[in-house]
């Protein structure tokens, strides 16, 4: 069969440029929607900002020109908020995407395995028997997170680590995180359990610096590292042994975009609760969008802050009278994908 | 290109959990040859070609890649010189052809670097190689399984190394295809000097195409040589416990094994 076929390299790079072309124009497309997305957020409310006023408004520190009302709201309630929504929703994003393609399996994110209840029982214990709330809170989550995280990494580990270990041992500690959670309810005072369901769902209401600072820093770190490590990940998708084949340095890799993960789901989950099902949605709807068998990392984060933004914006604008969390929102619609994701995948048999 | 890459085993004992599988095995890949490595089911066969392909970490002894352990030389630099195609590697879901076989290019690529005219060319080789051109633009989901073997081979030819170790290539595949699948890899001997090492069930095809055969039992090697020289009788009921006749293959000349049975055997049936 060598002679036959004609060897064609400019057909091969024709398709690699259509391809990439393709990537191109779905991360630009996604950079508008979320412009749009953040433009609304920062015009739309019970206190309408038109659009000329809004420049004015963000350009107010430099200009030094004042419209004290409008000001006040765009840049110490709406912008803060939004750029809450953004960060915390890449990082899910990335975080998700990171452990669904490194575990090959589209249940593996931070919400499914343990990582999230990590954070979440860690907070509970905070706040019903330490009292704590703000910073230390926020860093007792991110502790609890890792820890979980160190755990289910641990338990899997049997001469490396196979990602069907880690899936079905991370499902097994999250029902043991959530029954501690439990436990921690029926010991505690009404408005502590209140207080600590608020955390629960997740929300953007306590949108300041202090959450947003610790979030931005671990982004910088983060992102870079993520995306240096991505180089392995498009063979690591081909099975370990495939992987090792080509050179890749397997277990290091792995490691090094667990942790990553774990750290990007535990920052963004410090900051604003463990908000729902954006780590797990957002690398199926990039991939869906990019119809590849390819790493969508970059795709998957801008996902997640349209889709934090997004559902902030419905949370906060769709009922007339009433403002919801924003997990309640993303609950609900990643309740909805997951049943779209179950029954898609049982057809075609993949799951 | 030219084979100036040695392969060898020094007292190699590989396994995995508690259980020995290959023990303190010597064996030193022939260059510029096809071998086939034979053996019944659970021989170690497998296991074998894992170890000298750095995928599984020796109990004991080493595996030299010119001359140097395996295990002391850079992964990436080993992808370079020796390419390995497992027994059953992933496709991620709704990849397309020539982006799985572009994957083969990993270890000539580095963090900054493009894929290059060379890369494109490495592909195209690859795919027209094992005659999946027509299929670049597909997604690998949608191919038969013999196609799909076939776009794993031609991933593996894209490393393009003067080392190829193949573990069970023609599973999966009809005869005609498996016949296409040795045929490609003789070529790859003969015109381009390469080192081949592959895994084979079918004993017959083996004895054809194979150069160098090795025979395994209970991780042992207990035959090597010219396939003429060592499958006889008394060899394939050594490893396979099987009673046959081998004689001249009509079309090659090579051994032909002819199994015999419980039944349909005539007179020379076997004795239950």
């Amino acid at each position: 069969m060598a002679v036959t076929a004609l060897i064609d390299a400019g057909a091969i790079r024709q398709l690699r440029h259509h391809r990439s072309r393709h990537r191109l124009r779905v991360g630009l497309t996604l950079g508008a929607v979320l412009l749009v997305a953040f433009a609304l957020a920062m015009v739309l409310g019970d206190y309408p900002v038109p659009l000329p006023d809004l420049l004015g408004a963000l350009l107010s520190p430099l200009t030094g020109v004042a419209h004290p009302g409008i000001d006040f709201i765009v840049l110490n309630v709406r912008l803060p908020r939004a750029v809450l929504a953004v960060l915390s929703g890449a990082a899910f994003g990335l975080s998700g995407s990171i452990f669904q393609t490194l575990l090959r399996n589209p249940l593996a994110s931070p919400d499914i395995i343990g990582i999230s209840q990590g954070a979440s029982a860690a907070a509970v214990f905070c706040i019903i028997v330490l009292g704590w709330s703000g910073t230390p809170l926020a860093l007792g989550a991110l502790a609890g997170a890792l820890l979980t995280a160190l755990t289910v990494y641990a338990l899997a580990w049997r001469d490396g680590v196979s990602p069907y270990r880690v899936v079905l041992i991370g499902i097994a500690i999250a029902a043991i995180l959530s029954a501690c959670i439990a436990y921690l309810f029926t010991r505690a005072r009404l408005t502590q359990v209140q207080e600590a369901l608020t955390w629960l769902v997740g929300s953007l209401n306590a949108a300041g610096t202090t959450q947003i600072g610790p979030l931005a820093l671990a982004l910088v770190v983060l992102v870079p590292a993520a995306l240096l490590l991505s180089r392995a990940l498009f063979v690591l998708q081909l099975g370990d042994d495939t992987a090792r084949a080509l050179g890749a340095r397997v277990e290091l890799t792995r490691l090094g975009l667990m942790l990553t993960g774990v750290a990007l789901a535990a920052f963004a989950t410090a900051a604003v609760g463990p908000v729902a099902f954006v780590a797990f949605v957002a690398g199926p709807i990039a991939r869906q969008l990019l119809g590849a068998g390819r790493p969508v990392l970059l795709p998957a984060m801008l996902v997640g802050a349209i889709t934090m933004l997004g559902a902030d914006l419905l949370a906060q604008h769709a009922l007339p009278a009433t403002q919801l969390p924003v997990g309640v929102v993303t609950g609900l619609f990643g309740a909805l994908f997951l049943i779209w994701l179950l029954i898609s995948a049982n057809r075609a048999g993949n799951l | 290109m030219t084979t100036a890459h040695t392969l060898a085993a020094q007292g190699l004992s590989l396994g995995y959990d508690d259980r020995d599988i290959v023990t303190g095995l010597d064996f030193a890949v022939p260059q510029g040859k096809l071998t086939v490595i034979i053996g019944a089911n659970a021989s170690g066969k497998s296991t074998l070609l894992r170890g000298l392909s750095r995928l599984l970490a020796p109990r004991a002894g080493t595996v030299l890649l010119n001359g140097k352990s395996i295990h002391a030389l850079s992964t990436r630099q080993v992808a370079t010189i020796m390419g390995v195609l497992p027994q059953s590697p992933t496709a991620p879901e709704g990849i397309l052809v020539a982006d799985l076989v572009a994957r083969g290019r990993y270890p000539h690529q580095g963090w900054f670097r493009r894929p290059s005219h060379d890369d494109d060319l490495a592909v195209a080789a690859a795919l027209a190689a094992t005659d999946m051109a027509d299929f670049a633009d597909q997604p690998v989901d949608a191919l038969s399984g013999g196609q799909r073997q076939r776009v794993w081979i031609a991933m593996a030819l894209a490393q393009g190394t003067d080392l190829l170790l193949l573990d069970e290539p023609t599973t999966f595949l009809d005869i005609h295809h498996q016949v296409e699948v040795l045929d490609l890899l003789t070529d790859l001997v003969r015109s381009a000097g390469r080192t081949v090492v592959v895994v084979l069930h079918d004993l017959n095809l083996a004895c054809r195409y194979a150069d160098h055969i090795v025979a395994m039992k209970e991780g042992r090697l207990v035959a090597e040589g010219a396939p003429s020289a060592v499958v006889t009788e008394a060899l394939v009921a050594e490893v396979f416990n099987l009673a046959a006749r081998v004689v001249p293959d009509p079309v090659s000349g090579t051994p032909l094994i002819v199994p015999i049975g419980r039944h349909h055997a005539g007179d020379t049936a076997a004795q239950p």
